[in-house]
């Protein structure tokens, strides 16, 4: 499907959602909310016209005012790409998790919580992943977090 | 994590396999529960060597952040370096002289080659034959030559730049080439004698550790691991970079969807890297290595993602930039990582015995599943 095509065909699944212009990598970015991500996932991988059946990239960026969570997408059988975003509270940020829908979000989602303490909502195992015990509360890759022992900046 | 060692309520054994065992390659710790000899559950405990390159990255520039790449898949560091180097060439819109696309890609196939072949006699080590070891250390010896003659290093390379390779070829470079393709075909047959024939192996690869071509997609795996459950990924085919839409080789895929299946991928796929090997190396073009670039990179404003193919699966470099010179967020989508998450799926309900077989054909290197 070609990028027009599959703005179309999101722009019936979902409504509200504000689709931005191919950026640098030519695909399209879909920004959610975050209430509507479970739903809309849902679509995108069971719509028979879009059949995004592969996550394979899925992380998260801290802009200080806000978290966004980015997910990439991938049909394997149609070869089209999408990047949708879901913007979250700082202070309380919380999204449905994905994990049942496509089975590597466990573990990607399970290293973003550690790393940036995104709960996720009905994940099947939602524990630290990377860190080692001990270790909740403190979020690593936010922009805030400094460590005066083991210095990660260079 | 240790307390947990022990039998549950039900009667069920739990073990820890690892940090230091000698199957797992690096310090995996993985919690087995066990009924019997039968697995009811494998749970990976990672970050024995996190060492967390994607916020170190954030405070490197855009040259300083590839050297600190080649520490993530070891084995794959060309391959690693390159994806990033794409990926800043990706914001620049820097266009790569067609020297530097041949050397990259030269590059990148011998280290595919040294890989597989690292993989091959660890994976026979594992199922207790010694011998091959040596054999594939061989082969690997004489790549790793070849690379500190012109990277100046064996294992972490930092050769590819943003804009081509860090200098030029050695002049012996060739030749050296010519002399490992010639080893490589002579000792090539050895591997089938020695391993793939044998019926003690075939035995305890075969209908051990299956992953359905399902199963591989959902659990994000790409690269062997998915191939040899019979589903097309690969890069270089899909989504080619550099010259490689325009060289004759196949992308191995195999249905068996077992160890052996993922085996025959590997072992497969050595012989299409010696073709490409061959087509490139005596039509290296002449001219540049390197683009011209500003001392200081800035990318614009915006997002920039690669993909590579390295032995492993498919690698993702993910910058978000805000226009200064380093990286304000950057992510690794590394293939080990999705490729381990799969194996509780495939050894759930096997053997102890099978979880090294199944296990030894993810190819997994733990630090580039921690970072």
């Amino acid at each position: 499907m070609t990028n027009e095509e599959l703005k179309t065909g999101i722009s019936e699944l979902a409504a509200t959602a504000i689709i931005d212009e191919a950026d640098a990598n030519g695909w399209l970015t879909v920004n959610i909310e975050a209430t509507n991500w479970l739903s809309f996932a849902q679509s995108l991988r069971t719509d028979p016209a879009l059949q995004f059946n592969f996550l394979f990239c899925l992380t998260c960026v801290d802009w200080k005012t806000h978290l966004t969570m980015v997910y990439h997408l991938r049909s394997t059988i149609y070869k089209h790409e999408l990047v949708v975003k879901a913007k979250l509270d700082r202070n309380n940020s919380e999204i449905e998790s994905v994990a049942h829908i496509w089975r590597t979000a466990e573990f990607h989602e399970r290293e973003v919580y550690e790393l940036f303490g995104v709960n996720f909502m009905n994940h099947p195992d939602l524990r630290l992943l990377i860190l080692p015990d001990g270790w909740e509360g403190k979020k690593p890759l936010l922009k805030d977090f400094e460590d005066p022992i083991n210095m990660i900046r260079l | 994590m240790f307390e947990e060692v022990g039998t549950t309520t039900e009667g069920d054994l739990i073990i820890n396999m690892g940090p230091q065992h000698p199957a797992t390659h690096g310090v995996l710790h993985l919690v087995v529960t066990l009924n019997g000899e039968t697995i009811k559950n494998v749970e990976p405990h990672l970050g024995y060597i996190h060492r967390s390159i994607e916020k170190m990255c954030e405070s490197l520039t855009y040259r300083q952040f590839i050297y600190v790449t080649s520490r993530m898949d070891y084995l794959s560091a060309h391959i690693n370096n390159h994806a990033c180097a794409m990926c800043v060439e990706k914001g620049l819109q820097l266009e790569v002289p067609p020297r530097a696309q041949v050397i990259r890609v030269l590059m990148d196939e011998l280290t595919r080659i040294a890989s597989h072949e690292l993989w091959w006699g660890a994976m026979a080590m594992d199922l207790g034959a010694f011998t091959p070891f040596f054999h594939a250390f061989r082969e690997r010896e004489s790549i790793n030559d070849i690379m500190e003659e012109t990277c100046g290093a064996r294992l972490t390379m930092n050769y590819m730049v943003p804009g081509g390779v860090m200098h030029d070829l050695h002049p012996n470079f060739q030749r050296r080439v010519k002399d490992f393709l010639q080893l490589y075909k002579s000792k090539v047959h050895e591997y089938d004698e020695m391993v793939t024939g044998n019926v003690i192996f075939q035995n305890r690869m075969k209908g051990v550790g299956i992953i359905s071509a399902e199963d591989a997609i959902s659990y994000g795996c790409t690269g062997p691991v998915a191939r040899g459950s019979g589903v097309s990924c690969d890069v270089r085919k899909h989504y080619p970079y550099e010259i490689y839409d325009k060289l004759q080789f196949d992308e191995i895929l195999e249905t068996g969807c077992d160890s052996f299946a993922r085996y025959m991928v590997r072992v497969r796929e050595m012989n299409q890297s010696i073709s490409i090997i061959e087509q490139l190396i005596d039509n290296i073009p002449e001219g540049d290595f390197q683009a011209k670039t500003k001392a200081v990179l800035k990318l614009p404003k915006g997002e920039f993602y690669s993909k590579a193919e390295t032995a492993r699966g498919e690698l993702g470099v993910y910058i978000v930039s805000e226009g200064g010179t380093t990286p304000y967020r950057i992510k690794f989508r590394s293939p080990g990582f999705s490729n381990l998450s799969i194996l509780n799926r495939m050894a759930k309900g096997g053997k102890i015995g099978d979880l090294i077989a199944a296990m030894g054909t993810l190819d997994l290197v733990i630090p580039d599943i921690d970072r």
